[in-house]
């Protein structure tokens, strides 16, 4: 009996057990997101939101959502598909992945597979939230759809490559908060670019967030930031280059070989 | 028959600069139980963990039923299992959803009845809902056998299986052993006691300091290496050993009731039969006899001993 060209069991056996631990652990996991929202609304919609004129003809509340949303893709995206392989390298399971006959893309495929379901699931989650407190428009839903996919796959394989550099738990934390929490909220999460005088808004141009925002957003009302297809040519960027990680990672065992 | 692991020229040199393997050969045989013994540190698990995928050699190449480990690992890793030497599992997740996933990770579909029967051999089948954190020790380490038999291997690799095992369990490893044996299974194994490898293991190897320094059948390395003593019951105590009994070298035990002739198993020739004919000969009456063969604890401690004097 010989192996299978394509590990079609492994591959599912890792989806499922990944999705159990997102399942058994369901009311942090979809409360966490929908009470966070909540909270983001109350003060910035309501509050502050209540003070503003709208942005780009879109109400302050609304105008939010979008990058509410990019915002937990990019932090559960990474925290999720880090902590996966993290965790297998931190208690040593791991030997059994690096032990069994699959390559290494079905691994990712796999994990950042599970990864990207969690963070869609999540994105639908906000967006129900969200229309609850606001009036939502989404005139490209296709595109929407594809932003949210694109953009949860790119973040999740950036966590897969997080986890396996990661060699402590501080480590695993750094980048989410150091690097792309500030990141989204000067990207435009919560802001028109163009409210910023012209000298900070080209510093900001060099903010990659900001193009998967204002895509994002362009998605909804139709008004973006950035032209859209510059959007779009940087989340390729951003998969291409961590498909390339990966692969790297992979090639060469990079800290998970000897 | 082919040999079912081949390895050839093995070199591992870790990032620190450390030579674990140096130049190893060996070949596996299709069936048999392989004991590899050596001090801590010697390489043992380095070896294993190149042969399962789990580090990278620096050169040579090992085969697993025909199958290169490095560019055919798909093939190789197929129908190797592994018991690696840390307890190392998902703490939070149960028995029955780690078998599960391992099983699927070596590429077989799910078999509920297969993995039933699995956890019923290593009686695990009451514990199959509790997460692996709750069990002890023992149970984590059966835990850990379950999911390297659970995709039914044709090569199994374990690494110290038996580390820190009840004497009860660990009778039950070894009967269990026995068993894939008997159903075909190859098996390589690790221990410290070396009554196990004395036991269970069909052929030895030595491993020290990175260096494979002796493979041999376990039966012939005994008879090859055993040193034997015939030890003989007086029916009257002695307080010499007469003279006529020179030539055989003899110990008379403290109290004067045994004589003791140590001679080597495999250069013995008739010296057994002609000490005894000697002793009727002069009237030396004894009322029982028997013989001791050096343990393979011995020989391994011999072995050991001899190659560190040799380079220091
Ligand atoms: N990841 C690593 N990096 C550097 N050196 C290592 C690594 N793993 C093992 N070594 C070294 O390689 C040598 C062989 O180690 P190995 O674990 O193979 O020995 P062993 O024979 O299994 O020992 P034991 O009986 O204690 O399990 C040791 O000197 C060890 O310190
Ligand atoms: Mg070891």
């Amino acid at each position: 009996m010989s192996a299978p060209i394509f590990n079609s069991h492994a591959v599912w056996a890792i989806y499922r057990f990944e999705m159990a631990r997102f399942m058994r652990t369901a009311v942090q996991s979809v409360l966490t997101p929908v009470l966070t929202t909540s909270l983001y609304f109350v003060v910035f919609g309501s509050a502050i939101g209540s003070r503003m004129t709208t942005i780009d003809g879109v109400a302050y509340g609304a105008f939010i959502v979008p990058g509410l949303i990019m915002l937990s893709l990019f932090t559960e995206g990474l925290s999720n598909a880090s902590f996966g392989i993290y965790v297998q390298k931190f208690t040593g399971t791991i030997y059994e992945l690096l032990s069994a006959p699959i390559s290494a893309w079905e691994m990712v495929l796999a994990f950042v597979g599970a990864a990207v379901t969690k963070s869609i699931i999540l994105g639908v989650l906000i967006l129900a939230t969200a229309s609850l407190f606001v009036p939502l428009q989404i005139l490209h839903p296709l595109w929407m759809a594809a932003f949210l996919g694109l953009t949860a796959i790119t973040f999740c394989l950036f966590g897969f490559i997080l986890g396996v550099w990661a060699k402590g738990w501080e480590q695993l934390s750094l980048i989410p908060f150091l690097i792309v929490t500030p990141l989204t909220f000067l990207g435009g999460a919560f802001y028109s670019i163009d409210m910023l005088p012209p000298f900070w808004r080209t510093v900001t141009l060099f903010n990659p967030i900001v193009y998967l925002i204002s895509g994002f957003r362009w998605s909804f009302y139709g008004t973006a930031d950035v032209a859209v297809g510059n959007s779009l040519a940087m989340i390729f960027v951003f998969l291409c280059v961590c498909l390339a990680g990966v692969g790297w990672i992979f090639k060469t065992g990079y800290r998970l070989k000897n | 028959m082919s040999p079912i692991i081949a390895i050839t020229n093995l070199t591992k040199t870790y990032a620190s600069g450390l030579a674990a393997l140096k130049n190893v050969s060996l070949s596996i045989n299709r069936g048999e139980i392989f004991a590899l013994l050596g001090p801590n540190g010697a390489g043992k698990t380095t070896l294993i963990g190149i042969v399962c995928g789990i580090v990278n050699p620096s050169s040579g190449t090992v085969l697993a039923d025909g199958h290169d480990v490095v560019r055919d690992y798909r093939n190789a890793r197929y129908k190797i299992g592994l018991v690696p030497q840390e307890l190392t599992t998902d703490a939070f997740e149960t028995v029955w959803a780690t078998v599960k996933l391992s099983r699927g990770l070596f590429g077989r579909a799910p078999d509920e009845a297969y993995l039933e029967q699995v956890l019923r051999d290593l009686s695990l089948w009451d514990k199959r809902h509790d997460k692996i954190m709750t069990l002890s020790g023992g149970m984590k380490r059966r835990v850990m056998i379950a999911k390297a038999l659970s995709h039914a291997p044709d090569i199994l690799f374990l690494d110290e299986p038996t580390a820190g095992v009840d004497v009860e369990l660990r009778r039950d490893m070894w009967a269990m052993v026995r068993a894939l044996r008997d159903k075909g299974v190859t098996i390589i194994l690790t221990t410290h006691y070396i009554e196990e490898a004395e036991d269970m293991a069909d052929r030895v190897g030595v491993i020290n300091k990175g260096e494979l320094i002796l493979v041999e059948d376990k039966a012939v390395l005994m008879a090859k290496l055993g040193q034997k003593q015939l030890t003989l019951q007086l029916a009257q105590p002695l307080s010499v050993v007469p003279s006529e009994l020179a030539e055989w070298k003899l110990a008379l035990k403290p109290g004067g009731h045994e004589l003791e002739y140590s001679f080597d198993a495999k250069a013995e020739h008739g010296g057994v039969a002609a000490l005894l004919k000697r002793m009727t000969e002069i009237g030396l009456v004894f009322t029982d006899l028997r013989t001791q063969q050096s343990s393979l604890e011995d020989i391994f401690v011999s072995l050991v001993s001899a190659k560190g004097q040799g380079q220091s």
